[in-house]
């Protein structure tokens, strides 16, 4: 299975038209993927509540946003996920790459990996941890369920799920 | 003229157009001056009207006016190349530039003193951006408007605050009332 294929597709069936990423080496080949597609408007950002700033404005335009990010952005998000996307009642699939996670080979990358989660639940924001890659069956009902409740929700996608780093 | 003048001049040129308005005072003012189901409060997230307004400018046809300020614009500084490498030609950001943070007491942004937002704007790649002076700001606007390229306007103006009330409005209904005339 071509997961970065399955992901897009997913997004694709349930009408998400508004991607906009921040990358990671882990997420190359799926944002190569949403800049392929012609059904959706791939929109880099600098920085990740940047990029939730685009999605606020695009689900008021009538798309269907969605971020792809690292999870070193929870950092970054938590002032915009609460005061925007939260406050407001916003959609928001959020797609991160789960670095510090097992196989990790960069130290540092571990020390956001250790908050990641527990931040995500003082949020109170729905998250859904893809560890084998046929986690990835469950994608299409995280979406559908995103859009029905109005909320921000974390897909955490580690090294394993993504089949290693390669070489090193 | 301060802020809140040029809010109460250009009021009749804003109304007729989606606004995405800046946190704090900006918002507080327009809400008070000319309140407008096409409007859209920021209540907080500092720095992020020019985001929400592009995005909503690249989701849908109708003009799109984000109403910035100077120090916002510094806090979120990267959306300036965004704006410049996704022209929205239905978008206007218009810098409310007073030198100054003036929600939080008109303490000194770096835009009063050495930085020029309209040259950061430029050399990010923004191709039209016009600096103007305070009183001129409606026919700028109104020009912009017509001209349908995206517009960065950089307007030069006192720095100074009116006493008034916050915004108690629930965002969702902000939110909801927006959307409906978003797609109305």
């Amino acid at each position: 299975m071509n997961i970065d294929k399955k992901i897009v597709d997913d997004l694709v069936a349930n009408d998400v038209s508004f991607v906009t990423t921040v990358p990671c080496k882990q997420l190359a080949g799926v944002i190569e993927e949403v800049e392929a597609r012609e059904e959706i408007f791939h929109i880099p950002s600098n920085k990740e509540d940047e990029g939730m700033g685009l999605c606020a404005g695009a689900f008021m335009g009538g798309k269907r946003p969605a971020i792809i990010m690292q999870n070193t952005a929870i950092g970054v998000t938590i002032n915009t996920l609460a005061t925007l996307i939260q406050y407001y009642r916003m959609p928001l699939p959020m797609i991160i790459s789960y670095r510090g996670e097992l196989r990790e080979p960069v130290a540092c990358q571990v020390e956001m990996a250790v908050h990641t989660k527990a931040l995500l639940a003082e949020m109170k924001i729905p998250t859904y941890h893809f560890h084998h890659q046929s986690d990835v069956e469950e994608f299409d009902a995280i979406l559908k369920y995103t859009f029905m409740c109005n909320k921000p929700v974390a897909i955490l996608t580690d090294a394993n799920f993504w089949g290693g780093y390669g070489d090193q | 003229m301060i802020r809140s003048e040029i809010l109460r001049d250009i009021a009749p040129v804003l109304r007729d157009h989606l606004v995405i308005c800046n946190i704090g005072l900006p918002s507080q003012e327009l809400h008070m001056i000319d309140d407008q189901p096409t409007n859209f409060y920021m209540l907080g997230t500092m720095g992020l009207s020019s985001s929400i307004g592009l995005g909503l400018a690249l989701a849908q046809p109708k003009t799109v006016i984000s109403i910035d300020g100077d120090g916002s614009v510094l806090t979120n500084l990267g959306t300036l190349p965004t704006i410049a490498n996704n022209v929205a030609d239905n978008y206007i950001l218009m810098i409310i530039d007073n030198g100054s943070y003036g929600s939080t007491g008109d303490q000194p942004t770096y835009a009063g003193k050495k930085t020029k937002l309209e040259n950061v704007a430029q050399a990010c790649g923004c191709e039209n951006v016009i600096v103007c002076r305070d009183v001129d700001t409606g026919k700028v606007l109104q020009e912009a408007i017509d001209s349908k390229k995206m517009t960065v306007i950089v307007v030069k103006c006192d720095s100074g605050n009116i006493k008034l009330p916050v915004i108690t409005m629930d965002p969702v209904v902000i939110r909801d009332r927006f959307m409906k005339a978003v797609s109305a």
